[in-house]
């Protein structure tokens, strides 16, 4: 075991002898050079669409619900759907951030930064859907226990309250988690800036950060407990999500697998969208030395563990539905997958369950074009999970005579496009003006980090 | 020109442990480190006690559950009672994902927060910082300070003191 373990260890975290320095000149880099023709570019696109966002929510609330398709079994249409999705793709940052960390996992260190920041903006975009959804956006305040004068509270028996509650501390508890991350970094990046201004911002949210040891004792505990508090966070709030479902009578939602297996399904999903960005940000930085191969191929380590969960859930359901012996549950999963929907499954069934099968090969997961591909078809994948629980489920309900077919209007697709707008905005900035790869971090798993490194390389002090 | 007191760089993080070692033995104790990241050890070296943190963490945590069920028990079982699916108003089953959420975030306010306090955090302005060469220490050097209000503090013989013990560059941290 110690052998194995040893053999494990031995794989260095940053390619290439590098100095201290030089790591930090890597990962500034970005934010010290002039913005590049791709980043202005993307960023004005992703701009404009997160402006078609915003005035289709404009749309929305001027003229109400009605500008959607849902319809009358199908109260619950793309609001929930994208919702689901966005807050799931949030997962990945934690899981690398906390759940790694506690783990020990070393390599984490490179992508957990880019991984966190992908959460929270994914979460930004999750919020605004249940907060738009709410058809009488007035009354939105309804949502929290605010005193007021109809004396009035919310039902803290309600799964959609533990849904305001679950995804609004996830928020809160990933951005103080990242922030966390970033001071040190910030106090990096003010004390290489060049200009007053950069000086001046930069200072101003490093609060100070001196490097002091003393401070880096406090620090750590403190990562160290947010981490540990994370990780039991991320797991509940899939699953709080999962009882907006689970805990209504509907056939095709009232199942207690739902939990663990929206939570594999929100790592699968978000695993694959932080593997889509960072093949992207690896080529386009030259990030080659520190995100290596070795992390690409242990997150499509992830994807195809994950996957697999996601495809025995799928299974699962079924097994349910023909071992209860209740009619109805059978008729909801045959209707599943054989019904006006069957295209929506089938294309859910080929990019989530059979797609990352691919990765069974060390040939193919560790080769960057199909990984790249792969990623995209269990992103589209995943969304239409969600589509397929909520839609399939409803459209067909306890009367026939009310059965009806759902299609989204165009304001439903374009609020969805706009909601990546959204997404890609925040991202681009974030890429050009934040320590993308966390740099103490980076270093501390550096070989010439650790004490003993010196006293058998005396030779070559850096 | 106030004088706060000596700081001093050496080459890598082990000649820091060491170094913090002499002077936390020679008796000093209103000393610091800096390094780029947290090294590995030094705590030993420079015989700081264990962090008070975890138990402010446990106070969130324990305040944040209170509050939880405070408010549910208050707000639907006793001040507007909601009938619902036959559960009983105050349903402590019904009540546990808000009670575990806001102790999650009870937690980690007061996680980061007393982090910050137990830092001193925000500090914008701090005299080291007018050292140029400090600029390295969020970067790639390594060093040391010992501070003037120290009980053995003495300017000739610390300064001679950091040199014997391997010191490089020995500065004084001044006022502007």
């Amino acid at each position: 075991m110690d052998i194995i373990n040893e053999e494990i260890q031995r794989v260095p975290q940053v390619l290439g002898k590098k100095s201290f320095k030089k790591v930090t000149d890597i990962i500034a880099k970005p934010s010290e050079s002039p913005a590049p023709k791709w980043w202005v570019i993307g960023l004005l696109g992703s701009m404009s669409l997160a402006a078609l966002l915003f005035s289709l929510i404009g749309y929305l609330i001027w003229d109400g619900v009605g500008v959607w398709g849902l319809n009358n079994p199908v109260g619950w249409g793309f609001a929930i759907v994208n919702f689901v999705f966005w807050v799931g793709i949030g997962h990945a940052g934690t899981l690398i951030s906390a759940i790694l960390f506690l783990f020990r996992q070393k390599w984490r260190t490179s992508i957990n930064r880019f991984a966190e920041a992908m959460t929270i903006f994914a979460v930004i975009c999750a919020g605004i859907f249940p907060g738009i959804h709410v058809g009488r956006i007035w009354a939105a305040y309804y949502l929290f226990p605010i005193p007021n004068s109809m004396a009035m509270w919310p039902n803290f028996k309600s799964a959609l309250l533990w849904d305001v509650f679950a995804v609004s501390t996830y928020f809160t508890v990933s951005l103080l988690f990242w922030y966390v991350g970033l001071i040190p970094d910030l106090a990096t990046f003010r004390d290489r800036a060049t200009t007053k201004v950069k000086r001046f911002t930069y200072g101003l949210f490093a609060l100070g950060w001196n490097g002091s040891n003393r401070h880096w004792m406090n620090y750590e505990k403190a990562y160290l407990i947010l981490a540990a508090i994370a990780t039991p966070l991320v797991l509940s709030v899939h699953s709080i999500v999962s009882f907006d479902f689970a805990t209504s009578n509907l056939p095709g939602w009232h199942t207690t697998i739902f939990p663990p297996y929206f939570v594999a399904g929100a790592v699968f999903s978000g695993f694959a969208m932080v593997l889509t960005l960072l093949i992207i940000a690896r080529k386009i930085f030259k990030l080659e030395d520190l995100i290596t191969i070795r992390h690409l191929e242990n997150m499509n380590k992830f994807i195809l563990a994950t996957g697999t969960m996601v495809g025995y859930a799928y299974a699962m359901e079924f097994f349910m539905a023909w071992y209860s012996a209740n009619q109805y549950e059978a008729f909801a999963f045959i209707n599943r997958a054989f019904g006006p929907y069957a295209w929506a499954y089938w294309i859910m069934v080929s990019c989530n369950v059979i797609s990352p099968q691919f990765f069974w090969f060390k040939k193919l997961r560790t080769n960057i074009p199909i990984m790249f591909v792969i990623s995209i078809f269990v992103n589209i994948g995943m969304w239409f999970e969600r589509f397929v629980i909520t839609v399939t489920s409803l459209h067909r309900d306890f009367l026939p005579s009310s059965w009806d077919y759902y299609i989204p209007t165009w304001v439903d697709i374009m609020t969805f496009v706009g909601s990546f707008g959204l997404f890609f905005t925040l991202f681009l900035l974030f890429l050009k003006y934040l320590p993308i790869i966390s740099i103490s971090e980076v270093k501390g798993v550096m070989e010439i980090a650790d004490p003993h490194y010196y006293d058998h390389h005396t030779e070559d002090k850096q | 020109m106030t004088f706060h007191g000596y700081l001093c760089e050496v080459d890598n993080p082990k000649e820091l442990v060491t170094l913090s070692k002499k002077v936390c033995d020679s008796g000093y104790t209103k000393f610091d480190t800096y390094s780029p990241f947290p090294i590995h050890g030094i705590d030993k070296a420079m015989g700081i006690p264990a962090s008070i943190l975890p138990w402010l963490s446990l106070t969130g945590c324990i305040i944040g559950l209170s509050v939880a069920l405070i408010l549910q028990i208050w707000t639907n079982g006793i001040d507007y009672k909601i009938p619902l699916s036959g559960k009983p108003y105050i349903s402590l089953p019904a009540f546990i994902p808000v009670t575990f959420e806001l102790t999650i975030l009870f937690t980690a306010f007061f996680t980061v927060f007393g982090m910050f306090a137990l830092n001193k955090l925000p500090t914008w302005y701090q005299p080291i910082f007018n050292n140029k060469s400090f600029k390295k220490a969020t970067c790639s050097g390594f060093f040391l300070s010992i501070s003037c209000l120290d009980n053995n503090f003495d300017e000739i013989k610390t300064h001679s003191f950091l040199e014997k013990a391997g010191a490089k560059n020995i500065e004084r941290i001044e006022e502007k």
